[in-house]
């Protein structure tokens, strides 16, 4: 810090006394506080503020990462709305549908067990907790080895063998490979997955609130659980309900790439699990139309946007 | 006697939120959470269960979930053998340890003193760059990860150290969890030290990162799991394979599952999941009333 105050007054020398002082006096009152901030701000600009403009700019151009990208317009946006069969058909309906009921469907299930979990005593909600949030902390990457076996195709995989067991299968069925079953396996390991971030916050919140609001209620007439739930509960943690919402959507939209980790092939067989993010990596790193992917991962960005300001609208504590 | 101990069990005192102890209005969730972790827990489980599983065991028709012989092969096969471009297993290991101690200080500082700023500095951009780092919040890092390529190629740190360390630091969540955390503190106890005459730099480090401790063990959790996991960078960034990590080694078995490899392979990603798994548990066990108590600040306005 020392050293840039020394570099940077040399900068402005003797005829620009004026402009000198006041930089002075700017540096003394918050150059500490850049100073402080400077590292991270410096890593969130060329890592996350950088990447997200270049797509939005790339987005506009024709890019093969060999020739320079050259400017197409809106061309990119209107292949992908009318020219892009697969978009449309596969990509577009499975995200929907995969974050229709990853995302709020998940959310709800973290709010109901961090709720169930808050009617219990210290060591036994610690314990619950700990085994709800245990499989978030499980990667993809160790966990893809555990599902391929659990689900495995032949007669040794354990879903198979199970149903086989019972009688309910004659034939082992290829549970990763089959169109009809890999979106559902895709959205019950995520489900599994998805006791995250967001419900501690949420469990935290429903803890913190004084249980004064519960008697006052009580005593207003509040009679049953659900009443309370709508009328205290959810009103009272607010704010974590919308830190809780926040990060249900941005886990959701992360995790895309299961379809791709289960079925060990993009595209997936017969796009049955080819999510948004799945169809970016196909347009960006496999037909290296880099322009193109750009634009698609632009509609992803604002996606996730538009589905946060649903969130802030619902949660937000002003009004 | 015996009435005395069921009013115990059946008193008010106990029923709703946050209870001292038992109550038989508990009885009902406890219905509901027990099959329900023990569902949660079942591949958990599975991953313990088969890194100790011999050959035979593993390819056992019918299947069995729980292992009847526990070995400790496949982990001396783990660490004995190469992998296919000729790297011992345990270079693998060595750059995971390395990468995700690095990361994990590194993002607690830069973290800590941005939050430092944030929250208890004056200064006129304060309001619009904390609103900036909470959209970012929502940020996909998958979303752009060409155009992140591009910037990681165009900076020169392809294949080096600094690629496996650099992208993860920015982490906006961490950065807001601490900022609100930090918010907790009063600002007397920072203007009394100030009249004291300490400098910026001694309030940081002998008055704010002690007193944030609980929010510092969550970033680090935090951290922890995106480095220790991470197999993305060694996939998309390196090509020297000495300098990729354990979890890129790990796809690289899950995906060879079929063919000659898949016998012998099989045994070892048992024993590497098992590995990668482990760190993570025992990480949150340890720190988890810190995490705790650091979520109560998470909320958004």
């Amino acid at each position: 810090m020392e050293l840039s105050r020394q570099s940077t007054v040399s900068a402005f020398d003797e005829p620009h006394k004026g402009l000198r002082k006041s930089f002075q006096e700017w540096l003394n009152r918050e150059g500490s506080a850049y100073a402080f901030l400077s590292v991270y701000a410096l890593l969130f600009f060329v890592f996350i503020v950088v990447p997200v403009l270049a797509a939005f700019l790339l987005s506009f151009t024709f890019f093969d990462a060999i020739q320079p990208p050259h400017f197409i317009g809106l061309n990119n946006y209107i292949s992908l709305l009318t020219r892009d069969d697969t978009f449309m058909k596969y990509v577009l309906s499975n995200t929907i549908q995969f974050a229709v009921i990853v995302g709020p469907g998940g959310y709800v299930f973290a709010f109901m067990l961090a709720w169930v979990l808050a009617q219990l005593p210290k060591l036994p909600r610690t314990i619950f907790a700990l085994i709800l949030y245990s499989p978030s902390m499980t990667a993809g990457v160790a966990m893809a080895a555990v599902w391929k076996t659990l689900f495995s195709g032949d007669q040794t995989g354990y879903l198979n063998s199970f149903l086989m067991g019972l009688g309910l299968l004659r034939e082992p069925i290829q549970w990763l490979q089959s169109p009809e079953y890999l979106m559902t396996i895709m959205i019950v390991v995520t489900l599994w997955s998805s006791m995250g971030i967001g419900f501690l916050a949420m469990l935290a919140g429903i803890l913190e609130i004084s249980p004064e609001l519960y008697e006052a209620a009580a005593m207003d007439g509040l009679s049953s659980r659900w009443q309370e739930i709508f009328y205290i509960t959810i009103p009272s943690m607010k704010p974590q309900m919308l830190f809780g919402a926040v990060m249900a959507i941005v886990g959701t939209f992360q995790a895309g790439a299961i379809g791709v980790t289960l079925s060990g092939s993009n595209p997936t067989p017969q796009y049955a699990g080819q999510l948004i993010v799945n169809h970016i990596e196909d347009y960006g790193f496999l037909r290296y139309e880099m322009g193109y992917a750009a634009a698609v991962s632009v509609v992803l960005l604002l996606m996730v946007l538009f589905f946060s300001r649903v969130a802030t609208r619902l949660f937000a504590s002003q009004p | 006697m015996n009435a005395r101990w069921l009013s115990r069990y059946t008193g008010v005192k106990n029923r709703g939120m946050n209870p001292q102890g038992f109550h038989v209005s508990q009885i009902k969730f406890y219905v509901l959470l027990v099959p329900l972790a023990v569902i949660m827990l079942l591949p958990i489980v599975y991953i313990f269960s088969s890194a100790f599983k011999p050959p035979d065991e593993l390819f056992a028709f019918p299947p069995r979930f729980l292992v009847v012989n526990p070995t400790l092969n496949n982990f001396t096969d783990l660490f004995s053998k190469l992998s296919i471009s000729g790297i011992p297993i345990s270079r693998y290991l060595f750059n995971s340890v390395l990468i995700t101690f690095i990361t994990v200080i590194a993002s607690i500082l830069v973290s800590s003193t941005a939050a430092y700023s944030l929250s208890k500095k004056r200064f006129k951009l304060k309001q619009t760059l904390f609103a900036i780092n909470t959209v970012a919040l929502m940020f996909v890092p998958i979303a752009v990860t060409i155009p992140r390529f591009l910037v990681i190629e165009r900076l020169n740190l392809l294949n080096t150290l600094w690629v496996h360390i650099l992208p993860v630091l920015a982490l906006p969540v961490g950065l807001f969890l601490l900022k609100q955390f930090i918010d907790g503190i009063p600002d007397e106890v920072l203007e009394a030290a100030q009249i004291d005459g300490a400098s910026d730099w001694w309030i940081y480090w002998r008055i704010i990162l002690p007193m944030i401790r609980p929010a510092l063990a969550t970033i680090a959790i935090l951290t922890f799991q995106s480095a220790w996991n991470n197999a993305e960078i060694s996939t998309l960034y390196i090509n020297v394979e000495s300098m990729r990590t354990l979890a890129f080694y790990l796809t690289t078995l899950t995906t060879t599952t079929t063919g000659a490899n898949a016998v012998a392979g099989q045994g070892i990603a048992a024993a590497a999941s098992l590995i990668m798994f482990l760190p993570n548990l025992i990480f949150f066990i340890f720190l988890q009333s810190q995490v705790m108590s650091t979520m109560s600040h998470s909320g958004l306005k």
